[in-house]
């Protein structure tokens, strides 16, 4: 048998398996009904892809060579964990309330919405993080290797650089497909949640199985055990003190910042309780996770061959003891802390890279067009998708290049100190609020500098980046600039040298430059917000509006959010302002909260950047840095109470004025009406008289002349019949007086009615549908509503001024509404006159078009009884009516 | 969102809340200093400390801390959320 193809064959299961429940869990939490995927244990196994295959393999490997060092690792993020108090809680809340999407998100948007600390916060963690997938693939390759040993048949399967190019490969399918789902970088990716909370499972129950083994069968119980492990090599306690200290200060720090982390601690919380669970939980896990390292080590040192690979223990203790059970079981929790950490690591890099790099670049391309339509959506997740396999590719290409020769632990090592330098920048965006933009530069590049040149470099090797001359003698010979003995300190580990220069001199830089440089007034504002995160939850004014158009507003929020998202949007905030429609006012309040909601589709600067486009340059006042400023409680109490106040008046007055406006506009109607009404009255009155007038009078008319009198005056006659049915018609709907043929029908017969009773199609006006082939039946007063349907069509037959007239019909049903959209290509309604189409005898244009103006106000009517509604909906490129009304009409309703 | 000038004393149950949070806040400390003693240990030579005896020592402390901050979050409830906000010393 071949052990080999069992071991593919049982690969490829486990990852169908994955496949299945991250579809099961995408599904669930579409229907909205899977709290059991918001539990605070999903999220406390989430966190476990901080135990990638590095772990699982590489402590067994640190505690042969090393001893106890290996905790270092897991104790630096267990004190996190019991800190979560005051550090992770407020990140967790600062993250949720600005809508951050990731570690490069959070310091460019603290640090004045800046685009240059984006990109250079993502450039470090792409460059931190690739050794650490070329890492994971290793590990999977090594173990296949470890297998094929075994079983000499399969010898060509091995090829570890094939291996690892399919796992490369399907782990980009596996992350395209299920991390994004969603635009909104906020929102959870519950598929991939499910699925590295059942790989954390799969790798703890493997290595506390091959513990279990290794202690109660190979070592004969616990006091065996620890008498072995005490005569062994690593008997004695031997760690380097530095090593102990920094190692623990470093894994801490990087358990922060590596942006995976910073993904499933901040961007996928759910909820902030689930902190408090993880505080203890995962501390338990990693517990856990570290007892049988020791003893696996001991056992392995014991029993295997001089010269085997410590790294591979995990697996090869039990291949050798004849456990291929157990080996396999082994082989899964490994493959699962590889896979889980390269899906999340993917995810969250390629949010970075498309919000920062690649969304900017395409919004300079098409300066000035933020406004023009078309889907940014599409570009957004293809740049997302892109970045996840670039990624990936690097990845690989890393490994390929790198001969994936060194042991894991140094490479882990390497990418910690790496992404640790965000650490004085993202303490500083929390805790200090005199930290600044300039700081932070400062501060990010001394230590990606000291890192890249007294760790990353030199760790390919003498002659690779940097000569072997350098390195023994320093840089034109100066003997103190030497990469591993920096200022003429010689002998420290290389790990320790670096973490120590590199972690303080930023540190350093990072507090002179923000003490000896002013901030810019954004950074201001957004110091607060993040600092005083528990005690301001006012928003920063951040814009003054009024001089921007919402209705450009719109068109780019449908753009990036999708129609209907921000349909709602701009709906629920006009409510908020007491306002009616789709449009509410550009207050600061609402574009403040509008650039939030895009932030967490594109990040924050690139969301500044495009409200600024069709803002303008957005402008800080000094009282609004005042009211952020003020410190004591006092001014505090007074200004928040005037705020509501002052709050609650501008609403009242906005209702006021909108109300006034209305009444104004109403009289002026009322009078408008009555001579509207007479004249209308009047003038077919006129022609009839006079027509009868002539015909009593004069003494010879031909026959064709008498003809056409009588037609005259027939036709008139039918005018004012029309003219008064309306009215009439009207006025029953008005009292309420009238009475509904509630009937059932299909949506589709009740169009081709209308359209066939303007004679539309045959009129030139193009029709297009949408969603109107669906079959919807609905249960509502069919001949009313039809009446609604052939006014609107009418209407785009009249008054659509396009070259060749398009009218678009979509429909669509959402919680039990039927939504009908009626929109033409002409050049809509202008913003001011909005408001009053629907009002009796209301004509928009100066255009002749027959009707007397009482078409919409009879709409209105009519679905109103109809328990629905008709809108205009603005920001379409025409105008456009929105039908809406409930598919099956309570009779309640009437 | 109106807030309060904090008062000066607390009553009873917040002040027990004050001082549970202060604890909470204080555990990585305790955990540094405890997981710090390592260091003093002598090193290779005489009077070494044994393996077995290093790790009875740093799992004892890591159950410890796990243990005594489950009982602390689990004062640490939604009336700490909302009664006891950070700035509010």
């Amino acid at each position: 048998m071949g052990a080999l193809n069992v071991l593919v064959a049982v690969c490829l299961t486990y990852v169908a398996l994955l496949f299945v429940i991250a579809f099961m869990a995408e599904r669930a939490a579409l229907r909205g009904n899977a709290t059991w995927l918001r539990s605070p244990l999903v999220y406390t196994l989430s966190l476990s892809i901080y135990c990638t295959a590095w772990t699982f393999y590489g402590a067994v490997g640190n505690a042969a060579r090393s001893g106890l060092e290996f905790l270092t690792i897991y104790i630096g993020p267990t004190l996190v964990m019991l800190g979560w108090w005051w550090g992770l809680r407020k990140l967790v809340r600062v993250g949720r309330t600005q809508r951050i999407t990731s570690v490069a998100d959070l310091i460019s948007s603290r640090y004045g919405k800046s685009p240059l600390l984006a990109v250079f916060v993502t450039l470090i963690a792409v460059i931190g993080t690739t050794p650490y997938i070329a890492l994971q693939l290793q590990s999977v390759t090594l173990s296949f290797a470890s297998f094929a040993r075994l079983d000499p048949q399969a010898v060509q399967l091995a090829d570890s650089d094939a291996t690892a190019l399919w796992v490369a490969a399907g782990l980009a399918v596996f992350t395209v497909l299920f991390g994004t789902r969603n635009l909104d970088a906020n929102e959870r990716h519950h598929g991939v949640v499910m699925a590295i909370a059942l790989e954390a499972v799969v790798k703890l129950f493997a290595l506390v199985a091959v513990g279990v083994f290794v202690v109660w069968e190979l070592g004969g119980g616990v006091s065996e055990t620890l008498a072995r492990i005490d005569a062994s090599e690593i008997g004695t306690w031997q760690v380097d003190n530095g090593r102990w200290t920094a190692l623990i200060l470093l894994s801490a720090a990087a358990f922060l910042t590596l942006p995976r982390m910073f993904q499933v601690l901040v961007v996928e919380n759910e909820n902030e309780r689930h902190l408090r669970t993880a505080s203890w939980a995962f501390p338990t896990y990693l517990m856990i996770m570290s007892l049988f390292v020791v003893p696996i080590a001991v056992l392995g040192l014991d029993l295997m061959p001089e010269g085997s690979n410590p790294d591979q223990f995990v697996l090869t203790l039990p291949l050798s003891q004849g456990r291929e059970g157990l080996a396999m079981l082994s082989f899964l929790g490994g493959f699962s802390s590889a896979t889980s950490m390269v899906i999340v690591a993917a995810i969250a890099l390629s949010t970075m890279v498309s919000n920062h790099i690649v969304m900017p670049i395409w919004l300079r391309f098409t300066r000035g067009s933020a406004v023009m339509s078309g889907d940014v959506r599409n570009v957004v997740l293809l740049a997302r998708r892109l970045s996840i396999g670039g990624v990936l590719a690097l990845g690989y290409l890393y490994y390929r290049f790198s001969g994936g020769g060194a042991a894991l632990a140094s490479i882990g090592l390497i990418s910690f100190s790496g992404v640790a330098q965000f650490l004085p920048a993202l303490m500083g965006a929390i805790f200090w609020r005199g930290s600044n933009h300039n700081g932070a530069l400062a501060g990010l590049l001394v230590g990606f500098l000291i890192w890249a040149y007294s760790l990353l470099l030199p760790s390919f090797g003498p002659g690779v980046f940097l000569s072997a001359d350098l390195l023994s003698q320093g840089p034109w010979g100066i003997g103190w600039l030497k990469p591993q003995a920096l200022f003429g300190i010689e002998g420290i580990d290389p790990v320790v040298h670096t973490v120590l220069w590199s972690l303080s001199l930023n540190t350093g830089a990072f507090i002179l430059f923000s003490i000896l440089s002013f901030p810019q007034p954004m950074e201001r504002l957004q110091g607060a917000q993040f600092v005083n995160v528990f005690r301001h939850t006012g928003k920063p004014q951040g814009w003054s509006g009024g001089a921007a158009q919402a209705e450009d507003l719109m068109v780019m929020a449908q753009r990036i959010l999708g129609p209907d998202e921000a349909q709602a949007l701009f709906q629920r905030a006009a409510a908020a302002q007491g306002l009616v429609g789709y449009l509410p006012e550009p207050t600061p309040d609402f574009l403040q909260s509008l650039e939030r909601e895009l932030a967490g589709s594109v990040g924050a600067a690139t969301a500044h950047a495009m409200v600024s486009q069709i803002m303008g340059r957005a402008t800080v006042s000094v009282e609004d840095l005042l009211a952020v400023a003020d410190e004591t409680a006092q001014m505090m109490e007074y200004s928040s109470q005037l705020e509501v106040k002052s709050a609650e008046l501008t609403r009242t007055a906005r209702q006021l004025r909108a109300a006034n406006e209305k009444l104004t506009q109403i009289s002026l109607q009322k009078d408008a009406f009555l001579s509207q009404i007479s004249h209308e009255l009047r003038t077919p009155m006129t022609s009839i008289r006079s027509f009868s007038e002539i015909l009593r009078d004069a003494d010879e008319l031909d026959q064709d002349l008498l003809e056409k009198y009588a037609d005259i005056i027939h036709q008139e006659a039918i005018r004012l019949t029309r003219l008064l049915d309306d009215l009439l018609d009207l006025s029953v709907l008005e009292n309420g007086q009238v009475n509904l043929n509630i009937r059932e029908g299909s949506l589709q017969d009740l169009i081709d009615h209308a359209l066939a009773s303007t004679g539309a199609e045959d009129s030139g006006l193009r029709i297009r549908r949408s969603g109107v082939a669906a079959e919807i039946t609905l249960e509502t007063d069919l001949d009313r509503l039809s009446q609604v349907f052939i006014n609107l069509i009418a209407n785009a037959q009249k008054y659509c001024d396009a070259e060749r007239p398009e009218l678009t019909i979509r429909a669509a049903e959402r919680d039990n509404y039927l939504i009908v959209d009626f929109v033409d290509n002409g050049s809509g309604i202008p913003t001011d006159a909005q408001d009053m189409v629907f009002e009796k005898f209301a004509r928009v244009s100066d255009r002749q078009a027959g009707g007397a103006g009482l078409g919409l106000a009879i709409c209105r009517e009519i679905m109103a009884r109809l328990g629905g509604a008709i809108a205009y909906l603005p920001g379409q490129g025409g105008a456009a009516f929105r039908v809406s009304l409930p598919v099956k009409l309570k009779m309640a309703a009437q | 969102m109106s807030r309060k000038r904090s008062p000066l004393f607390l009553e009873r149950r917040s002040y027990r809340l004050r001082r549970v949070m202060d604890a909470a806040k204080l555990m990585p400390f305790l955990g540094a200093a405890l997981w710090g003693v390592p260091v003093l240990w002598p090193g290779p030579g005489e009077n070494v400390v044994s393996t077995s005896r290093a790790i009875f020592y740093l799992f004892l402390v890591w159950a410890v801390l796990i243990a005594v901050t489950m009982v602390l979050t689990f004062w640490l409830d939604d009336s700490a959320e909302n009664g006891g906000n950070d700035g509010l010393e």
